[in-house]
This record gives C-alpha cells, structure tokens and sequence, in this order.
C-alpha cells in the first residue's frame, strides 16, 4: 500500500494505506486519533467533522491520497488541555448526554466562530444545522456556542 | 423524613444479603485498594480476603475516593447520578471523587441494566445505603482510635472529627473501618442535608468527551484485532441461497470471509478494507415472506375494526354509557416503524479463546446478553468477561444484544480477536424498531361529559407491556375498556425510548384535545376534571397520581401561559405519566410559509427528588426534542420487506435550525426520585398536534405530522 506523509495537529505523519480510504479511518484505525466519530459515511451527520487548512470538512468523504499538502486538524488538536475556549463554553454548559456528536459539533462551532465572530441566533442555527446530536443537546449546543462567541470576541 | 436503615447481616454477608434486600444492586466497599487507575475491583468474589470484600467504593490513604458505576451510560446521566448518591451518604466533597464504570459482574452488583429509566428509581435507597453505612464504620474506627462512644464523633466533608477537635481523614482509618463489623443500623441522611444531591454535577466524562478520548465502543482497541463487516439480508424474508466472495478477497486488506448462518462476514486490516470487502461480496438471496407496509396497514385496521383483541381493562359498563350517549367521538392514530438511528453504530469487540469470551463495547444489557452468548457458543456464563464501554446513544436499541452475539460467532469462528463495526446503513436496516402501531379511541358524551371510553391498540409484535392499560384515563373514567391485538411479522420490532407510551400518549392526548372541543371546554379544565375524577391509591394498578399529575398540569399552563394569546402563536398541551413520572407541556408552534415551526416548549416535571438538575434538565430537553422531531418527521415504512431509509440522506431526524427553547420545571419535592431518560418524550407530539390543530384547522392523527399535514392541504386543494 502507498505512504501518505500527513500533518494531522501540527505533526508529521506517514500512514500506510490505500488511496481511496476516507481521512476519518485513517485517523480512528491508523493513526489512534479516535476522537473524529463515525456517523453515516456520507457527510450527512457531522460526527466526522475536521478542519481542513481550518475549514470545517466531513472527514468520510476525503481520501487520504488528497490530503498530503492539507493542514489537518482534529478533536484532539484544537487545545493540549480542553482549554480551547469552545471547549470550556462545551464544558461550562454540561451540553453532552451521550456526547459522542460532541467533537464533530465543536469542530464546526471552533471553525464557524473564526469567521464570524459575533454571530447572530439564526446564524449559529443555521451554521450548526449540519451536525445531528440524536439525544437532541441543541439548546444547550446553541447556548454554548453563543458564549464561546463571546469569550473569543 | 429521617430513615434508619436496620442492616441485620455481617460483613462477609454484606455483599449478598444487600443485593437480595434491594432487588437491585449489589454493593460494597473496598478500604484497602487505593483508588490508583490500574486497580480493578476485585473480580472473583469467592477468593476476596477478608478486607478486601466488596467493590463499590475504594478510598485511598488520602482520602480520594473512587467510586464504582455499575449501570451502563447511554447518555442518560447515570455514570454521574448514581455515584452522587453514594458520595452524599459517604459525605466526602464532590471533587475528591472519581468514577469508574464497573464492568459486568453479576457477583456484586444486580439489574445492570440501562432500561425504563429505572437506574436511579431502583438504586436510589441502595446506593446511599452504601455510603452511608461505609460512612458509619469510618466513625466507628475513629472512635475506637480516640477510645470514645462513636455517638460523639461526626464526619463530614472526608473529615471525622471528635468533640475535643480531634480531626481524622477518611483516609487514615480506611484500614481500621475494613476489620469492623458492618454496623446494623445507619442513618440516612434528611434531604435538606444535602450537600451534592440536588447540586448541579457536571457529566463525568465531560472533560474526556471534549478532548475526543476513547471512550466509546466504537474507540475500543485490542492488539491483533480484525476489523469486521457484515453482510446481512438486504430485506425482512429474504435468505442467503448463495455467494461469491472471489472479488472480496481480491480487495487489498481483507483477511477472509466468513459465512454464518445467512450472513457473511468480511475480516480486514482496517475498516475501511472490510466495508469495501463487504461491498464487493456477490451474494444471491432467496425470498421467503416479505412484508410491507400497505399489507400491515390493511391487518392493523382490520385488527382495530373488526377483530376482538385481549381486554387489558375493563370498568363499569362501557356498552351501556355508548349506547346512551349523546354524541360519540371516534379517531385512528397511526404510526410508523422507527429506527432508534443511535450515533454511535452498533458494534461489539470479541475475543473467544478456549479460556474464555472476552467482550467489550457498548450494551444496556450486559447480564443478559452475556448469558446470550454463552448458549450460542455453548459455553458456562462465567467464561464470559464483559467490559462496559461510554455509548454514543441506547434509545433502547442496544437492549437487545444481536450485534454482540455476531461478534462471539464471527471471532469464534475466526479463532481471532475481532471488531464488529456496522456502517449506518447496517444499523439503521437491520435494526429492531419501534412497531409499526394504530390506535382506536373512542368516547361516549352525555350532557357535556365523557361518559365512557374505549382504546384498543394494533400492534407489530407486541402490545402495551406491565401496567400502562391502568395509566391515565384509567380511574378517571367510570366506563372504561382498553384492550390490544396483534399481528406477528418477520419485522424485528422492539423497545424504542419510552416503548409503547411515545405514541399512545400523542393518542390519547390528541383526542382529548378533540374531545374537549367538542364539549366546548378548555383542554387544560378538561384534564383537571378527570383528574378530580380519580381517588389517590384506591386502585393498586393505578399508579400515576392524580395530584401530583394536577400539578404539573397547573405549572405547565402558568408557566407557558396557556389562555393567553399572541398574534401568530399557537399553542397545544399534552400531560402524560411514565416511568413513574409526571409531565405536562405546552408546544407554541408559528406557522412560517405554510409550515409549523415549534418554537418553544414549557414543560413541567415531577419525577420526586431532582438527583442532578444539570443532567435532570438535559435529559427532560433532549427527551422534547427527541419527540418532537420524530412525531414530525420520523417516516419509516417497509416495501417487500426492505426499509424505506438507509441513512440520514433519507431519514430525517431534527435539526438545530428546527428546535424549539424549551423551559423545564421541577416540581419541588421530598419524595424519592423516579424516571427521567424516557418521560418528556411522551407529551411532546401530543402538544405539537393539538398546536397545530389551533394554527391550521386540521386534527393530525397520523406520524409523521408534517406529511400528512402536507397530504391534508392537498386534499383540501384537490
């Protein structure tokens, strides 16, 4: 199988796979970044959700052979600590339940605020429309990002 | 309400005698392990010394403890609940606390279950039963240490101290407490002591959910494990007649193929290698008996209209109070299939050896899946080790240990450790869904009451389990009969967060809207009427209160102003009892280009003591959206046997952009806590319907609301 060289989180990386492997297998099976969930595969839930050179991007969708000039980030990239401050808004508003959209959730949230950093109610609804959470946390993922927005601004 | 526990067993007889006594758990304290993260609670329980005896709690030399969660988490809050209710009997602060999720261990701890939102209900009293009575013997070795009456000592906060000013940690009498006798008696604590019960307790797992750790099933790893696919009969009916895996194995990382019983699984290197393997298999099917939906909808409504089914109740003469009605009010509710659609797909890690069967990842029923696969491999039970993972979602799906069992048989079969992994269409096609379901109500009306009413249930599989046919309106309606049928299909149908009841109750809380209207009357003075109707405890089945069920009633309409209007909201209520808890809701729906957007809920909740407001609040939130979204637009039908939706680009689940706030209030209570993972679903379409019957005129009785309210409009153009 090729070897893809890939920065995931700042490091360096070689991963021995095959061309067509979307980037989220290769970070869960190869790379043991476990954070990046598996949700549908089609880039229909999120739960996969990266950054790509910073852009919020479905990691199922991407195959590894597209990635070695790309900046990728993950769950466990965004702070060494949990002290991203969308991290803390995450934490301050206990917003899991059984937490496992969360990561893809918070990646998105992280990239949208980058780019827009006092957004309006209907903004962060529409911007987090794209990830599911099946327990349904919305609230309080719309409250979190609100005051994530405010602690970055 | 101060509660004296009298314990009348010793100490080497404390772990079996408390489990018999609560019908629930098996409990326990371990004073010797220091709470360092590679120690395990004891596993054999017939080789534990005589200090090391129990396994629920484990306090270090300074003072740490650590405390053992036996449920499994699906996200319901347990992990961090149960372990409160310890830690406030213990009495030691919060934060020095950690909680470790037990694995399987049917000889300490009974009922790990996570099922009918009985984790907290039924281990309430135990639970801190086992705090408290480590906290006595504690103070017992620290009054034999100063050589005083324990009566004169008092711990708090970790800290025993003596009337002198003495002061003792926890820690350092650890090893003393553990040779004590178990004390007989011990004194529970007064809810207005509480120091964490009733505090807001931040989730557990917060900071490892955050911070992407593995967690979950799905993240669990073993050296030298294979990665599995599974193929499975693409519909209900169909059998494998043959295959052709030559293309499979042809595809770079996959292992091997295996074939068991009508399935066929792929062995690869990686996931991805084993989907694609699993994409490249050729198989033929044979069909058996496929099924669709139009067939059960005609043996469903033939079921309701022509058929006589069981009678769950009956009381007074309902024929009698029909045939002198005024006016009579019948309606069909009808809903779908659902799939439960958990994030977090099915899969199981495996690894069966002649020495044992080594199970990990993500199960509500470990005890009984265990047990499952101990009789497929034709194995003794305690050959089997089950590790608990976090879950990404149970909703009911992960009762039923299906997935498991494909797990024991493949890495059986393979003599190799393995991960099974479904991809979303796996999990969302070859599921156990919530039944396809009709209802039949009907009311008799003489001089402006209900006289009589009868609910008869259709059903896929299975009916209305335990004591739901003596819910609500039962004991409020002197004339009454329920009664259910069914219709046996190929279909796997099973529990589906609050089985049964998340949909009846958008039955029957729909047609008492109607009724209501056609007595001219207010929803809200409806339901208080019947509830005037019901005698508190005159009727052991009934278990709901009327006046604690009147009281949420109230709540929900004064907080979410129910009878006041505003131009362009419309609101609905709904009061519906489950799991031992009482809800009622009011849904203000806005209608944007024709279509209903729900844009705030008010619901108040009586579930007793609110453990855990934080995750109390979160469940109850969830549990309205959740039902929210899926009485709108959760559409699941069956075409010769195969599901309609495969994945999220079909399915519909909701979305951010289309939830509404809502607001929940806790009916403040002394009395001991019942369900929250399950209750504020019920209601939630109920209260939708009725508001968009104010909004547009139309009366929806059948899921998902937004097509049919779609098919409505058509009608009414046509």
């Amino acid at each position: 199988m090729p070897i893809y060289n890939l920065t995931v989180n700042g490091k360096s990386m070689q991963v021995d796979a095959e061309p067509d492997t979307p980037l989220l297998w290769v970070l869960r099976d190869e790379l043991d970044l476990v954070g990046t969930k598996f949700g549908c595969g089609i880039g229909q839930c999120g739960a996969c959700t990266v950054h790509i050179d910073g852009a919020a991007t479905r990691s199922c969708l991407l195959q590894v052979s597209s990635l070695e000039s790309a900046k990728i980030t993950t769950i466990e990239g965004i702070s060494d600590d949990g002290t991203h401050p969308v991290q803390v808004a995450w934490k301050e508003h206990d917003v899991p339940q059984c937490g496992y959209c969360q990561a893809g959730q918070i990646m998105t949230a992280t990239s949208f605020l980058k780019n827009n950093s006092t957004p309006s109610e209907s903004e962060i609804r529409d911007a987090m429309s794209g990830n599911l959470c099946r327990c349904a946390s919305y609230n309080r993922i719309e409250q979190a990002v609100a005051a994530a927005a405010k602690k970055l601004s | 309400m101060k509660t004296t526990v009298k314990m009348t067993f010793s100490r080497r007889g404390f772990i079996r005698t408390s489990a018999l006594a609560s019908g629930g758990l098996l409990i326990g304290f371990n004073f010797l392990t220091a709470c360092k993260e590679e120690v395990q609670p004891p596993v054999d329980i017939a080789n534990l010394n005589f200090n090391d005896f129990n396994a629920y709690i484990q306090i270090a030399d300074n003072g740490y403890v650590t405390i053992f969660s036996p449920n499994p988490e699906i996200g319901q809050g347990v992990k961090t609940a149960m372990p409160m209710l310890v830690a406030e009997e213990l009495d030691v602060p919060w934060d020095h606390v950690f909680v470790k999720q037990a694995g399987l261990d049917t000889d300490k701890y009974r009922g790990q279950v996570a099922g009918g939102s009985q984790s907290i209900r039924q281990n309430w009293a135990v639970l801190r039963q086992t705090g408290a009575t480590a906290k006595q013997m504690l103070i017992n070795a620290a009054a034999a240490k100063w050589k005083i009456n324990a009566d004169e000592v008092t711990a708090t906060g970790g800290i025993i101290t003596s009337p002198s000013g003495e002061k003792l940690g926890y820690g350092d009498v650890v090893k003393e407490a553990a040779a004590l006798e178990v004390p007989e008696n011990v004194v529970l604590k007064e809810p207005k002591d509480f120091k964490i019960i009733g505090k807001d307790t931040l989730n557990v797992d917060l900071d490892n959910i955050v911070t992407g750790k593995p967690l979950y099933g799905l993240d669990y790893k073993k050296e030298g494990m294979t990665y599995v696919s599974v193929l499975r009969p693409p519909a209900f009916g169909m059998k494998l007649k043959d295959f052709s895996d030559v293309d499979s194995r042809a595809v770079t990382g996959v292992y091997d193929v295996i074939q068991f019983g009508d399935k066929i699984a792929v062995l690869g290197k990686n996931t991805w290698a084993a989907m694609k393997g699993k994409k490249a298999l050729k198989a033929n099917w044979q069909n058996d008996a496929l099924e669709s939906t139009e067939m059960h909808d005609k043996i469903l409504l033939d079921l309701l209209i022509s058929k006589k089914g069981e009678i769950r109740r009956e009381d007074g003469d309902v024929d009698k109070a029909f045939a002198e009605a005024d006016q009579i009010i019948e309606r069909i509710y009808e809903s779908p299939f659902l799939p439960h659609n958990c994030m977090e797909p099915m899969n199981f890690y495996a690894d069966v050896t002649e020495e044992k069967i080594h199970l990990a990842g993500p199960i509500q029923t470990p005890e009984g899946t265990a047990a499952q696969v101990a009789k497929l491999l034709e194995r003794e039970p305690e050959e089997v080790v089950l590790e608990l993972t976090r879950m990404g979602g149970g909703f009911g799906r992960r009762l039923y240990g299906d997935f498991v069992l494909e797990a024991a048989e493949i890495s059986n079969k393979a003599k190799k450790p393995i991960k099974l992994i479904y991809s979303r269409e796996d999990d969302m096609t070859a599921g156990i869904f919530r039944p396809a379901i009709k209802y039949k109500i009907s009311a008799s009306l003489k001089d402006g009451k209900i006289t009589g009413y009868k609910l008869k249930e259709a059903a896929i599989n299975s009916n209305m389990y335990g004591l739901i046919p003596h819910f609500f309106p039962a004991g409020a309606i002197a004339n009454l009969r329920i009664e259910s049928a069914n219709y046996q299909s190929n279909i796997t149908t099973g529990a589906w967060r609050a089985p049964y009841t998340n949909f009846l109750a958008f039955a029957e809380q729909s047609f008492f809207d109607e009724v209501a209207e056609s007595l001219n009357q207010d929803a809200v003075q409806l339901r208080l009427d019947l509830l005037d109707n019901v005698v508190d405890g005159a009727d052991e089945r009934i278990q709901y209160s009327a006046s604690r069920m009147k009281e949420v009633i109230k709540v929900a309409a004064d907080k979410g102003n129910w009878g006041s209007t505003s131009e362009g909201v419309y609101k609905g209520f709904s009061a519906y009892y489950s799991h031992n808890t009482h809800v009622a809701e009011v849904a203000e729906i806005r209608m944007q280009n024709g279509v209903p957007k729900v844009s705030r809920v008010t619901a108040a909740v009586d579930c007793g003591i609110v453990v855990n407001p934080t995750g109390a609040n979160n469940q109850v939130v969830g549990g309205v959206l959740d039902g929210i979204g899926h009485a709108m637009y959760g559409d699941f039908i069956f075409i010769d046997g195969k599901p309609s939706s495969t994945n999220f680009d079909t399915y519909r689940l909701i979305r951010m952009h289309e939830t509404p706030k809502v607001d929940v209030h806790f009916i403040e209570s002394e009395r001991a806590p019942t369900g929250l993972g399950e209750p504020g679903l019920p209601p939630a379409g109920g209260a939708v319907a009725n508001a968009i019957k104010a909004a547009t005129g139309k009366r929806l009785t059948k899921q998902p609301l937004l097509k049919y309210l779609t098919e409505a409009e058509t009608q009414l153009k046509g």
